[in-house]
């Protein structure tokens, strides 16, 4: 393929923000005129976490090359960690805005270091072994934050695993999370303003991350990794850098996740939910950090489109359907080629109706 | 006393996984796919049967016959109609894909069959025998565990013995070399899965009938930890799948009875963790090197 | 028939001190193998391999298909660890090194089955080869600092540099994996240049390539060590090639070398001719 030409790849890299702001600027427009569905007004800050999560996943699976099937679990520590940040903060800041900040920060800080712990060992695997740690991973968060309480009070952090009893909390305090009732009587304070922000800071760094020497060696080691060790770049730290930094992006999705809803269970960020985002990332095109932002806002979107237009109860089956439909369509060479060909014929046609006709 | 019931409801439920594992693990070998709809076979299977015995009053023989029949088809059917046109592309995509089939028969089900638990009747009855020591056993238990050991030894003697099963170990090997030798890749596929969704009705009957409530997505959970036992033993490997199943079954039993039964799953998954960073490549897996 | 003469292509001397570092030039051999083999189970691949190379020599490593060649080169790189013997890389003992560690003390090298980074351009492979001399970090690199800015440019001027031994300036931004096989052989050397190797090893670089390509390669494996003053290692079955350049050739036949020395040595050994010709007797 020839190479592209330098403003057309700038234009490539600059997509997925002016498609985010420009979405944005949309919602707000119509919002402030006609006003949304309430149905649609509770997606808004859900698409902008699994849009964040489709990127970082994007980073790890796309970019790194490796399967990761537990990376919810990374969402659920952010969430609960967030959750707990929060409430506990809750006597001390009285800004809503500020206490999300802080929330973020802190479940993106826990979720780093969950990635790092886990990443040190995982990633020393190869293919379908490492893929299969991850969600033995991803499992093991969930299992054990459904069992876990944690409480407050004057005298800082309580953990027990029997019950909310054995947290001995003094006058005042409280529990936060509640084993398998997870955490209840959450303030919300999650904000679309707030989840767009996220999400151009996540763009931010994938993307700058992307066209940098490490993004490079990433895509390196993806490519060929015996080739990228023998010009002196080192596996390990680099793969574990795409899994930290991606960690980092989805904790902090997680608890803005969390803190839009007045209650959260562990169960919520299981295998299921790892799937689904990979799906939007394969659906949208590895290492397609735009295509990711697109099918995740609009695979979030279609249950519910599919909702109102009376298919209910089809709804999901539908859903499955439309999959297994795109991924035979984009991926059977038959049609691919056709496709293609297609494609070539229509941009060949707008270029030249561009440029006007050249006499060979 | 109670260690040895441990053991045995433990080898019981592995016998199971192992079942399950040795689907997933068959089609790995062949088609090189993790067949993410395997899983929900199962249910299919348990449904299938579930029907028979208690709306057509048939006997469980007919029952789970039926249910094999049934799944054998559907195999086949998802296969032709889904994995066959992504034979070229990126194992991702057919994972993606596969994962489609997943929510398409657990969401179909829902449709027919509705999410409230059915209860389902034990295909053996519900006799329990006394060991001497007076430790009881259920039938279901024995016949887990000697379907297990059936199907174990019929599918090694298949795949060493018969034309068929070479054929299958020659296509796990080289599809293209396999073809040039005469092989019909494609029936030789569709066969792999029939077999591992005629057995996947196999191990749902048997699940089901020693835990009873049925709903669309009681496949899930135990087509996860049987996938994980197949890696566990080693990921294309008949005898590997056996010992992963068994292996799983039995901790997660241990787990539930001596540490806590809420955190079992957690615990088992961590012992999957810990062999697979000294083993990389599953307990009975065989190391691949990468040619320089 | 001969072949028109080329313009040189002008090598521009290295600009940025900080990029390349200082070598000292004396008379120590940079690469010494002693006794090095290695064994796959009960094969034994390669057995008491003997081989000094000096600072600035280009050394050929010869011998019949399956004789262990590629598997030396594997033993130099730490793809595999030798089960016996010792590398010794500029006089310091390279036992226990990874394939990174043991690039980073200055062995380079290509494949014979070439390895690119397929869907990256020319321009991010040569840059990959700069890596470690590339000085900002992943955080300089995410915020966009001046660093990141001053490393890039002088990242890409010496790229271009590097591109221009071969006349590859003008395909930096198309994708590797689209080159012709033979550009991509050479983007392979390029690359493997860029990481300021005191040793490159070559394996096959004529693989594939017409007379007039080859004849073109020597000249400019010459070049290479003209102006890099480094040393070359490389494999082959063309025997023009070989012969043409090489300083110092050494034999391998079932893993064990043969035969050392200079060419015309090389050309009259009769284990040579009987390696690669058999002994004629109807064996």
């Amino acid at each position: 393929m020839k190479g592209r030409s330098v403003p057309k790849q700038l234009l490539n890299r600059f997509a997925p923000y002016l498609l985010v702001i420009a979405a944005f600027a949309a919602v707000r427009a119509v919002q402030a005129r006609v006003g949304l569905s309430s149905s649609f007004e509770g997606q808004l800050i859900p698409i902008c976490c699994y849009i964040v999560m489709a990127v970082s996943l994007n980073l790890v699976v796309g970019i790194s090359g490796e399967l990761s099937l537990g990376h919810a679990g990374f969402m659920s520590v952010g969430a609960f960690s967030g959750v707990i940040a929060a409430t506990a903060l809750q006597s001390s800041i009285s800004s809503g805005l500020v206490r999300l900040a802080v929330a973020m920060a802190v479940g993106a800080l826990c979720a780093g270091v969950a990635g790092m712990i886990i990443g040190v060992p995982v990633l020393r695997l190869r293919g379908d072994y490492l893929a299969i740690v991850t969600l033995a991973f991803g499992e093991i968060i969930k299992n054990v934050i459904n069992c876990l309480y944690i409480g407050y009070d004057s005298g800082g952090l309580h953990f027990s695993f029997k019950s909310e009893a054995d947290l001995h909390l003094a006058e005042g305090g409280a529990a936060i999370i509640k084993g398998p009732m997870g955490a209840t009587g959450v303030t919300k304070l999650s904000t679309f303003t707030v989840g767009f922000i996220l999400v151009l800071i996540a763009l931010f760094v994938v993307i700058n991350m992307i066209h940098s020497r490490s993004g490079r060696a990433i895509m390196a080691l993806r490519d060929n990794r015996i080739a990228a060790e023998s010009v002196g770049i080192g596996a390990t730290k680099y793969k574990l850098m795409a899994f930290v930094t991606s960690a980092v992006l989805s904790g902090s999705a997680g608890a803005l996740y969390a803190l839009n809803y007045s209650s959260v269970v562990a169960k919520k960020f299981d295998f299921n939910t790892s799937i689904l985002i990979l799906v939007f990332v394969v659906l949208g095109g590895m290492g397609n950090i735009c295509g990711s932002v697109v099918a995740a806002a609009f695979l979030t979107i279609l249950p519910e489109l599919l909702r109102k237009l009376n298919l209910e109860n089809l709804r999901m089956l539908v859903y499955a359907i439309v999959l297994i439909l795109v991924m035979i369509a984009t991926n059977n060479p038959i049609l691919k080629g056709a496709l293609n060909h297609l494609w070539e014929r229509i941009t060949r046609r707008t270029a030249r109706a561009e440029k006007g006709e050249k006499v060979q | 006393m109670d260690f040895l019931y441990n053991l045995i409801n433990g080898i019981s439920l592995g016998s199971i996984y192992a079942i399950i594992a040795l689907g997933y693990t068959m089609v790995y070998g062949i088609a090189k796919m993790l067949n993410f709809a395997h899983g929900d076979v199962i249910m299919v299977g348990a449904y299938i049967c579930f029907f028979a015995v208690s709306s057509f009053n048939m006997p469980p023989v007919v029952g789970v016959l039926l249910a094999m029949a049934v799944c054998t088809v559907l195999g086949i059917v998802i296969e032709r109609l889904a994995y066959k046109p992504l034979r070229q592309a990126p194992s991702l995509a057919v994972l993606i894909t596969a994962i489609g089939v997943s929510y398409f028969l657990q969401n179909a089900a829902l449709l027919l069959w509705k999410s409230d638990p059915k209860v389902f009747p034990s295909v053996v009855g519900n006799d329990v025998i006394k060991l001497p020591n007076g430790l009881p056993i259920t039938y279901i238990t024995m016949v887990t565990v000697l379907a297990c050991v059936v199907i174990m030894v019929a599918l090694t003697l298949f795949t060493s013995r018969t034309k068929m099963g070479k054929a299958m170990r020659a296509c796990s090997e080289d599809k293209a070399a396999a073809q040039l030798m005469g092989i019909n890749v494609n029936t030789t596929i569709s066969m792999t899965f029939a077999i591992g969704s005629a057995l996947a009705a196999v191990a749902g009957v048997l699940l089901c009938s020693a835990y009873p409530a049925l709903m669309p997505t009681t496949g899930s959970l135990p087509g996860i930890k049987a996938f994980t036992a197949a890696v566990f033993g080693g990921i294309g490997s008949i005898p590997g799948a056996l010992l992963g199943g068994i292996l799983l079954g039995v901790i997660e039993i241990f787990a539930r009875a001596y540490i806590s039964t809420q955190l079992s799953d957690a615990i088992v998954f961590a012992v999957l963790i810990l062999v697979l960073l000294v083993r990389p490549t599953g307990l009975l897996g065989k190391q691949v090197s990468e040619k320089v | 028939m001969s072949m028109p003469k080329r313009e040189p292509t002008k090598l521009v001397p290295v600009p940025n001190p900080n990029i390349i570092p200082e070598r000292d030039v004396d008379k120590s051999p940079i690469l010494e193998a002693r006794h090095l083999g290695i064994d796959f189970g009960g094969l034994t691949a390669v057995s008491d391999f003997n081989m000094a190379i000096g600072r600035t020599e280009i050394a050929g490593l010869i011998g019949p298909n399956g004789a262990g060649k590629t598997t030396v080169f594997n033993l130099l790189t730490k793809v595999y660890q030798p089960t016996r013997g010792s590398i010794l890389m500029d006089g310091i003992d390279t036992a226990g090194k990874t394939t990174v560690q043991v690039n980073r003390m200055g062995i380079a090298r290509t494949f014979q089955n070439i390895r690119l980074f397929s869907n990256l351009t020319v321009e991010e492979n040569v840059k990959i080869g700069l890596h470690n001399y590339i000085k900002y970090g992943a955080v300089q690199g995410i915020f966009r600092l001046p660093g990141y800015w001053k490393e890039e440019r002088i990242a890409g001027e010496r790229t271009m540099e590097l591109l221009s031994i071969f006349d590859m300036q003008d395909l930096a931004r198309d994708k590797a994996g689209s080159l012709p096989y033979g550009v991509q052989r050479r983007l392979e050397i390029v690359r493997a240049l860029a990481t300021n190797p005191a040793l490159l090893l070559l394996d096959e670089p004529a693989a594939g390539m017409n007379p007039s390509e080859t004849a073109e390669l020597m000249e400019n494996i010459v070049k290479i060590r003209d102006t890099f003053q480094i040393a070359i290692l490389l494999i082959e079955h063309d025997m023009n090639l070989v012969m043409g350049i090489c300083e110092g050739i050494g034999v391998l036949n079932f893993g064990q070398v043969i035969a050392k020395g200079t060419p015309e040595e090389i050309q009259n050994n009769p284990e040579v001719i009987k390696a690669y010709l058999g002994s004629g007797k109807g064996e």
